[in-house]
């Protein structure tokens, strides 16, 4: 899961990281009210995950409470980047003397976590990493030993922070490094980390990602989820536990295993491009253990899709065989009764698909067709969802 | 030979005892894997019954191996001990530990992978969230179903289960030399590197398919081994072309971001190693199928 920046701030503070105060507002007259409290001139950030706000005219400063109601009025509702601006971070305008960047981070090619610094802060770390490599220090950091003063102060002298800060800004590692292990992190990031003309150090921008497997340790992170972004199938799917992303096409896709479901949308999307250009409407991954239940609630996620027109059901039969899914579909039918008016094209394969198939045979349910193979349902699926449109 | 797990392999299980265990214990049982004991500390002396083989349970994974001579464990235990139980396999020093358990947390993983990689690496591990490994008729160490194909001659390497079952029923009527899920998550102990040096080195494996996904550089590092190590002929499949960039599906590792990490552009390193590359799993198939009849 990202945070928002003011989310990650919030963290941040709570494991000593300094930040400047500030608060949230989704209404122009709060942004206001909190600019009076601030009592000085502030800066008005939109809330969304995703970088470029700045250029997108999502960054503004405000100099009184009325102009920060103005500027909040202008950012809420935003489009940037497809991401609507729903919440504006109020907070002081800061004085910066320099912009630095500092992240945690893993590194999946090394099996480990990473540090990452720079001394030219403030613009887009990609862009460092690519035009001047050598500005970007990159460290290892052993998960077993983490990061002490002694490492942050390692860190510190290969990203070549000026020595007047050198000291602040390893302590401020050492927190950061607190923040990336006890909230289960994946990334934290700060850009800029600056210095302000008091030769303060402060993290002016934040960036988390938290890890959702080890949401069982964290029952706080949940309150973190942002509801009202969440798409609405997506979130009644999360209630199901199921495993659901919402695509923009018109064939609804339901298989067991995400490698397999990732699959089926490469094939429908190359079958459709046959058939009028249709694509995948959804990835539902129903896991391994495919029963009744588990089947009724991908079928009743997907058929409530309006977009969806056709439904391919793509399941191998490995731990649960094939007359278990076949069941599984026969009864999802019987439970969605008349909310079922969608055609549902079926391919198993493996497990005792013989039976499978006999079942699926013998319901006779005037929405599914079986088809023997991966590609020939894929096709299957695509003119029926071109047929619908 | 086969790869990772023979006839000779004794296994135990780590969380025998719950319900994906005990489940899979009799399947593994029941396709022939030579299990020889269980790991629970609170069930220790305990003797369970799986449809007529009785095991014993061991306080200790280091216990069950000096017992029993295990040289494989595999690993139900659910997410929240699983660090602890991998730690334990690897102070134990057993050969080859196969994690199953699926949704351990990241920060988990990595500090038992820097454990291994600081006891010198004397465990291979096999996962996190993966279905194992199976050596058709000889032995299976996981939840990969043994009835969709015997033994033969190609090895397979893949980071998703449900794609491995259907590429090993794609290809049933050549069959197998070992099959292996090395799991979908950002941090694994096994790669297909590993996996394809083992097939490289294994006389009994005469062709490889390599299966991955979106996500990481896993697959472009694998090409360039290739084309460096690997003489056997390999065929690839990568999933997720038509993926939505920045959108997770399902695997943890599985997530298009930037241009990096693309199934185009593990695509394009896979060809450039001379790999053959399917765009759907049947085509894949194909594909490997033609190099079996050539190598006759």
């Amino acid at each position: 899961m990202d945070l928002y920046e003011y989310q990650a701030k919030d963290l941040f503070a709570a494991h000593e990281v300094p930040v400047l105060p500030g608060d949230v507002a989704t209404t122009p007259a709060d942004a206001k009210a909190i600019a009076e409290r601030l009592g000085q001139t502030v800066v008005v950030k939109a809330q969304v995950k995703t970088g470029g706000r700045g250029k997108a005219g999502g960054v503004k400063l405000a100099e009184t409470p009325e102009e920060t109601e103005a500027k909040a009025e202008a950012i809420l509702g935003l489009d940037i980047k497809g991401h609507t601006v729903h919440r504006v971070l109020v907070t002081p305008a800061s004085d910066i003397a320099e912009e630095y960047y500092f992240s945690f981070l893993l590194d999946r090619t090394n099996r480990t976590f990473l540090a990452m610094a720079s001394v030219e802060g403030g613009m887009e770390i990609e862009e460092v990493a690519a035009t001047k490599p050598e500005a970007l220090a990159k460290i290892p950091v052993d998960p077993i030993t983490g990061v002490d003063l002694a490492k942050a102060n390692e860190i510190v002298a290969a990203a070549k922070f000026p020595a007047e800060v050198a000291d602040q800004v390893a302590n401020v590692i050492v927190k950061l490094w607190d923040t990336f292990v006890a909230e289960d992190a994946t990334l934290v990031e700060v850009n800029p980390l600056v210095r302000d003309p008091q030769d303060k150090i402060i993290a002016l921008d934040g960036k988390v990602t938290l890890d959702d497997n080890a949401a069982f340790r964290h029952p706080a992170h949940a309150d973190l989820v942002d509801k009202q972004a969440e798409d609405p199938l997506e979130a009644k799917a999360k209630e199901k536990h199921l495993n659901y992303v919402k695509l923009d096409g018109q064939v609804g896709i339901i298989g067991n295993g995400a490698g397999l479901v990732m699959s089926t949308l490469d094939v429908v999307a190359y079958a459709g491009e046959k058939h009028n250009g249709v694509k995948p409407a959804n990835f539902l991954d129903i896991g391994g253990g495919a029963s009744a239940e588990v089947m009724a609630n991908g079928l009743d996620i997907i058929l409530h899709d309006p977009d969806v027109r056709s439904v391919f059901v793509n399941v191998f039969g490995g731990i649960t065989a094939c007359d278990a899914v076949a069941n599984g579909i026969v009864a999802a039918l019987g439970i969605l009764g008349d909310e079922a008016t969608k055609p549902l094209v079926v391919r198993l394969d493996g497990n005792n698909v013989e039976e499978g198939r006999r079942i699926l045979a013998e319901a006779n349910h005037p929405l599914v067709t079986v088809v023997d193979t991966m590609d020939n349902a894929a096709d299957k699926a695509a003119e029926l969802a071109a047929a619908g449109a | 030979m086969a790869i990772f797990i023979t006839e000779n392999s004794k296994v135990i299980v780590q969380g025998m005892t719950g319900s994906e265990g005990t489940k899979h214990t009799k399947r593994m049982l029941a396709s022939g894997t030579n299990i020889v004991g269980g790991v629970n500390p609170r069930k220790a002396g305990e003797k369970v019954d799986f449809d007529g083989t009785v095991l014993p349970v061991f306080a200790s994974v280091a216990e069950a191996m000096e017992a029993t001579g295990a040289d494989v464990t595999v690993i139900f235990v659910p997410p929240a001990h699983a660090k602890g139980a991998v730690l334990e396999a690897i102070d134990a020093g057993i050969e080859l530990a196969v994690v199953i358990t699926e949704g351990i947390p990241v920060h988990d993983s990595a500090a038992f992978w820097a454990h291994a990689v600081a006891t010198g690496n004397k465990t291979r591990i096999i996962g996190p969230n993966c279905p194992g490994v199976i050596s058709p008729g000889k032995s299976n160490a996981g939840i990969i179903p043994a009835n969709i194909s015997g033994s033969g001659k190609i090895g397979l390497v893949s980071k998703s289960g449900t794609l491995t079952y259907q590429m090993m029923y794609e290809l049933r009527d050549f069959g197998f030399s070992t099959a292996v899920g090395i799991g979908g998550d950002p941090i694994i102990g096994t790669t297909h590197i590993d996996a394809l040096q083992a097939f490289q080195d294994d006389p009994e494996t005469a062709a490889i398919v390599m299966i991955g996904e979106i996500g990481g550089d896993a697959e472009e590092r694998a090409a360039d081994y290739i084309k460096a190590n690997i003489t056997k002929p390999v065929v690839g499949y990568v999933a997720g072309f038509t993926a939505p960039e920045g959108k997770t599906m399902g695997h943890a590792g599985a997530i298009v971001s930037g241009s990096a990490g693309t199934a185009a552009a593990k695509q394009e390193a896979l060809e450039a190693a001379g790999v053959k590359v399917g765009k759907t799993p049947s085509e894949t198939a194909a594909l490997m199928r033609e190099i079996m009849q050539s190598i006759g």
